[in-house]
């Protein structure tokens, strides 16, 4: 390895708005090198790749290519240059041919028109570089995920590459192509090629990685060599603790007579998210759910309030078998979900705050039955006083109000149905911290009155504080299923991070 | 060490042969879907009228639709993109009033053709405009496109203009005669755009661009891809065809007459349909829109035959556009349920 | 003041206001109206009544559009509607008869309500977009009015069936009152009931509403089954006016004029939130264009060049890069941070 970096970023800033997505990062990569690039949501991963990729100008700081200053104005210009990325989201044309995919923008020509042939012998090439066996002339959009993004690297090394960035390639890969991927990586390696490795699955980043870059909340944690660098510091550097002050909740102790679940699910799998998982939810308890990003959270969430099918597995609500089909008979059950995704699977930002929080309950009674204006501004005005949602006009369009007091209306929309189960995945992401902790302290309350939560957070210590078990989920299953009382954040961090038991040679 | 990943099984009973043509030309079996259609409706009229599939009849299948075939060219330039132009059938009238009046005036047809091309491409250029850098929905665009032509259409006359032009009469009444099978220049424009339009789609650069806009714009983007241009250009080349289309039907006619035209865009957008191309872009071919045109003329050489009302012709069409597309949604959603 | 000019209908009722006060400068027997018999005329009375069908049909455009949707289909549905009343009305033995007239328009509107369910089947159910799926009928439902009527112009003699376009209540034209009817009953319906609301829902973020147990698919259907069954109601009045069924010219271009009609009342093309006072203004300020051409004696055919304009203008106006030139040139404040060039994700 050279001592001298290949790409260079020096106080590197990013705003979205008002907030540093992006605050004052230094990062390098050198060559010949594959270097990690570790966070949780939000923490600027993404932010910081779209920097370095041209997508996103800098509001502060410099970008220096084997020592020279650069000023990328898009994409195009980074292309130019050799810093190629291929995303998780497949950004290539799925309507057109495999070998046009590699070579669309740099077609052999033959008197002028597209030399078909030369461009498919070209494209076997390159794919068969790469270990690929599929015929150039087929449509991309026939291949699976993980063919596809094979492709898009076959793409982004056609041309002398310098700087590649793998955003998630091995999500969609079974244990075969991955070892196939990494062989190509190393290949790479030796070419002197920079890359920059971005992966949720701690085993693979150790596996390849030379070096690793944590970034959290926007700012950089530290650089580290993964040879040296513990796996559990790792994720602590990641999930850090967060400086609040903190009311700690009293958990109440459950009676010795265990109480009956109000939800039992058994042997839930939906797709590859989450398989043979077993749950029970209990009322006056809050349970934590604690995984690293891509663990299979959040479909175990969508699995039981019925948002995505069942490929498998039983709920039972109360002792009997419920088949949820969908939002509206979830609701009918007392389950209700709030989702990850505030934006655009939460909020309708258009309307106000009265009638967002009203929303749920109305489509509830259905279109005729309109609850009364002004007891809907009376529901509306409970809620905000109760939830102390600010500024406290309910007339002001929900889009305007800040993260914080948008997840609140959400959980008013959610609560004014009377639940008896709430489930809740990241309500805290994106907040401030005294929110945070309102909506913590509320979700505590919730409990205490009876109702069953599930809580999903990537901040471990949010779990552990507002949880009274904790169910940890690795892979698509669950691992294990542990009173708080007998956690620490520590212990907890070791059994998220703890390498995979289970295989993974399974299919995906 | 091979990667061939998993095809889905349903698909093992075929033929390899037949697999690796569906992995490269999936696209392709809406278009031979229609070329079947056609035939089997050939082979129908064939058999129930007895005298149908005559070199006559089958020659008088490219002359009359000469118009259609080239406006067809244009709109599977547009609809693959993702777009739609709504204003064809107002430009060719357009034109073709424009056309006979400046004949009319005196002036000679090598004067004239040009200017009602520049001005079908001037409307498509507009609209190009609208869409690409005001960011106005290809449907409102074109309307606005629609509605200025049929105006001006009308502003050039308000009734039907003759064309005594010997030069433009030559194009309808020539025939070129093989055996009994014949003709006309007008029928050999429209092939030869026809073809133009082919190559260019399969072969250049901004066809493949067009391709790429309709599969994923922001992909094609990020590729590097001159997306701009080429979505306002393909609204100038349908422009174009109406232009030309124009031309031809006021030589088919003999007339220039503000009032043609009107519905005709849909007639297009039915055809270039049925001959497979996808209204959400992405894929289809110009040889799919000429077949289109064909099995649209036949559906209504056939209804002429029955001694039925015209009337049916669209509501044929109609349903055939509908069963078309709704084959098209369970295409695309089988191949989305695959991953 | 500028709290006046924030309000939605502020851009709409001001260039309604000053066409007519245009229209008055211009000719000054514009604003006059006089009364004969308990009825009143004068050109702002024959704006009003000749403003109905456009106003039955943008008023059904406006619930469509705001699902997200289109209708296109609505010039097809008037014919197909006209056809079936009037061969009803010319088969009967007493084409006179308000019975038979009664009849005649409820099976003319009860074919568009199906037309109308047929859509809404094809966008909620099967999934198809919406330009497609009403294209299918915008095409095929001239065809079949045609059928109905055997491909001629069918004629009646019919005073019940006159009255619709020509006659008054209450000394305004009855079809306007037909039309304003339908307007209220169709906004308080919206407003007092939470169709409304849920219709917005729907139309701003399907997704989020589907996660909060709203019922989207009831409430796409029906508002293309009322977009059918006003257009049903337009095609009537139409029929009356010219005292036949034009298979060919009936709503001709009316889909046009009435997503314009919306889209100039502040209603945006992208669905959710809706103002129906905002179409009732749109199809007045189209009115009074119209009105306003034929006064310059621009050939009416002619003046679709006119309203390219105006789509032009309107567009451009609503055009988002518009307003970034705009700011440019009167060196507006410059946002404080960069925009993202590409579709960013803001992290949550």
């Amino acid at each position: 390895m050279e001592t001298r970096p290949l790409l260079e970023l020096a106080g590197g800033t990013v705003y979205f708005g008002a907030d540093a997505a992006l605050d004052s990062v230094d990062f390098r990569l050198f060559p010949g090198e594959v270097h990690s690039l570790m966070g949780e949501n939000g923490a600027g991963k993404s932010t910081l790749i779209k920097a370095i990729t041209g997508a996103l100008a800098l509001a502060a700081g410099e970008l220096r290519l084997a020592g020279s200053p650069v000023h990328l104005r898009s994409p195009h210009d980074a292309q130019e240059l050799g810093i190629r990325a291929v995303y998780q989201e497949i950004d290539l044309i799925p309507n057109i041919s495999v070998a046009e995919n590699i070579a669309l923008g740099c077609e052999p020509r033959r008197f002028g028109m597209i030399d078909w042939a030369r461009m498919r012998e070209d494209a076997h090439a390159v794919l068969a570089d790469l270990g690929l066996d599929i015929d150039p002339a087929s449509t991309l959009g026939r291949h699976s995920l993980a063919v596809q993004q094979l492709v898009a690297i076959a793409r982004a090394i056609f041309t002398d590459v310098r700087v590649l960035v793998l955003d998630e390639p091995t999500s969609s890969l079974d244990v075969d192509e991955c070892a196939e991927l990494f062989r190509v990586i190393r290949d790479l390696q030796q070419r002197g090629v920079a890359i920059l490795f971005v992966s949720h699955f701690l085993d693979q980043v150790y596996e390849i990685c030379d070096r690793v870059t944590v970034l959290r909340d926007g700012k950089l944690v530290g650089e580290y060599l993964t040879r040296e660098f513990l796996r559990i510091d790792l994720v602590h550097a990641m999930l850090g603790r967060s400086a609040d002050s903190l009311r700690a909740r009293t958990l109440l102790h459950l009676a010795d007579g265990r109480k009956e679940p109000y939800l039992s699910a058994r042997s839930l799998s939906v797709g590859s998210g989450i398989n043979e998982a077993d749950v029970d939810l209990v009322e006056g308890e809050v349970l934590g759910v604690a995984g690293l990003l891509g663990s299979g959270r959040t479909e175990l969430a969508r699995a039981i309030s019925g948002i995505d099918k069942l490929d498998a597995g039983i709920i039972r609500i109360q002792g009997n078998d419920e088949s949820i089909d969908g939002p509206r008979s979830a609701i009918s059950l007392g389950i209700v979900y709030s989702s990850e995704n505030r934006r655009t699977e939460g909020i309708i930002s258009e309307l106000t705050v009265q009638e967002n929080i009203t929303l749920a309950l109305q489509a509830e009674r259905g279109v005729l039955r309109r609850i009364r204006p002004s007891r809907q501004r009376e529901l509306a005005l409970s809620w905000v006083d109760a939830l102390d949602i600010r500024p406290p006009d309910v007339d002001r369009p929900a889009g305007t109000l800040s993260g914080g007091n948008q997840q609140k209306v959400l959980l008013a929309r959610l609560l004014a149905l009377s639940p008896r189960l709430l489930v809740l995945d990241e309500p805290t992401r994106g907040i401030d911290v005294g929110a945070k902790v309102e909506v913590q302290n509320l979700i505590g309350e919730l409990a205490d009155n009876g109702l069953s939560v599930m809580f999903i957070s990537a901040e471990l210590e949010e779990v552990l504080r507002v949880g009274n078990r904790v169910v940890v989920v690795q892979d698509g299953r669950i691992v294990d299923t542990v009173p708080s009382e007998d956690l620490t954040v520590d212990s907890l961090t070791a059994m998220v991070a703890r390498p995979d038991d289970a295989s993974r040679g399974s299919s995906s | 060490m091979s990667t061939d990943v998993a095809t889905p099984s349903r698909r093992v009973t075929l033929g390899r042969a037949a697999r690796t043509f569906l992995d490269r030309r999936a696209s392709l079996m809406p278009t031979l879907a229609a070329f079947v259609i056609f035939v089997v409706l050939l082979a129908g009229a064939e058999i129930h009228f007895g005298n149908f599939v005559t070199p006559l009849n089958m020659s008088a299948l490219l002359l009359d639709n000469a118009y259609l075939l080239i406006l067809a060219v244009g709109m599977t330039f547009v609809i693959v993109t993702g777009g739609i132009d709504l204003s064809v059938g107002s430009v060719m009238a357009f034109t073709g009033v424009l056309c006979a009046h400046l004949l009319a005036a005196g002036h000679s047809a090598a004067v004239v053709v040009p200017v009602i091309i520049l001005g079908g491409a001037a409307i498509g250029l507009l609209i190009g405009v609208l869409v690409q850098y005001f960011d106005v929905q290809p449907f409102i665009a074109s309307l606005a496109g629609l509605f200025l032509a049929r105006g001006l259409a009308y502003v050039v006359s308000l009734s039907s203009i003759r064309v005594e032009n010997e030069s433009i009469l030559w194009l309808q009444t020539t025939r070129y005669r093989l055996g009994e099978w014949y003709i006309t220049p007008t029928g050999i424009m429209a092939l030869l755009i026809a073809a133009i339009g082919a190559f260019v789609m399969q072969y250049t650069r901004f066809g493949r661009t067009i391709y790429a806009i309709g599969g994923n714009e922001q992909s094609a983007r990020l590729m590097g891809l001159d997306v701009a241009r080429t979505k306002v250009l393909v609204y100038v080349i349908s422009g174009v065809c109406a232009g030309l289309a124009g031309l031809v039907l006021t030589a088919y006619s003999g007339a220039g007459y503000p009032r043609n035209g009107i519905g005709t865009e849909l007639d297009v957008i039915a055809a270039v349909v049925i001959g497979g191309t996808l209204l959400t872009g992405g894929t289809g071919y110009v040889l799919g829109s000429v077949i289109g045109v064909f099995v649209f003329g036949t559906i209504k050489t056939v209804i002429s035959f029955q001694g039925a009302e015209q009337s049916w012709t669209r509501i044929i069409v109609g349903l055939m556009l509908l069963l078309f597309i709704g084959v098209q949604r369970i295409i695309v959603f089988r191949s989305e349920r695959r991953r | 003041m500028t709290k006046l000019m924030k309000h939605r209908l502020f851009w709409p009722v001001c260039s309604l206001l000053t066409l007519i006060i245009v229209n008055t400068i211009a000719r000054p027997r514009f604003m006059k109206i006089t009364v004969r018999d308990g009825e009143l005329y004068g050109a702002l009375i024959d704006i009003l009544r000749n403003s109905a069908p456009l106003m039955l049909v943008a008023l059904g455009m406006t619930l469509v559009i705001a699902t997200r949707g289109i209708d296109l289909s609505v010039g097809a549905v008037m014919a197909v509607s006209g056809a079936v009343s009037l061969t009803i009305i010319d088969g009967s033995s007493s084409p006179g008869s308000t019975g038979t007239v009664l009849v005649a328009i409820a099976a003319g509107v009860g074919v568009a309500l199906l037309l109308g369910v047929w859509n809404g089947f094809l966008v909620a159910v099967l999934n198809i977009q919406p330009i497609i799926a009403t294209l299918v009928l915008m095409l095929a439902g001239r065809g079949v009015a045609l059928l109905i009527t055997d491909g001629f112009i069918t004629t009646v003699n019919s005073a019940p069936l006159e009255y619709v376009s020509t006659g008054y209540l209450l000394w305004l034209p009855f079809a306007f009152i037909i039309a304003m009817t339908a307007v209220v009953v169709i906004a308080v319906f919206e407003r007092r009931t939470a169709l409304g609301v849920l219709t917005e829902a729907v139309g701003i973020n399907p997704e989020a509403s589907r996660l909060a147990g709203v019922r989207s698919r009831g409430i796409i259907l029906g508002a293309y089954v009322v977009s059918g069954t006003l257009a049903g109601i337009a095609g009537i009045i139409y029929s009356s006016n010219i005292r036949a069924a034009d298979a060919n010219a009936a709503g001709d271009l009316i889909e046009l004029y009435a997503i314009l009609a919306v889209v100039l009342g502040g209603t945006s093309l992208m669905g959710g939130k809706f103002t129906i006072a905002g179409t009732v203004i749109g199809v007045l300020i189209i009115q009074t264009l119209k009105s306003t051409i034929l006064f310059l004696g621009v050939s009416s055919a002619q003046s679709p060049v006119f309203f390219a304009a105006v789509v032009i203008l309107v567009v451009l106006i609503q055009s988002p890069r518009l307003h970034r030139m705009a700011r440019g040139l009167t060196g507006g404040a410059r946002p404080a941070n960069p925009a993202p060039r590409s579709d960013a994700e803001v992290p949550a």
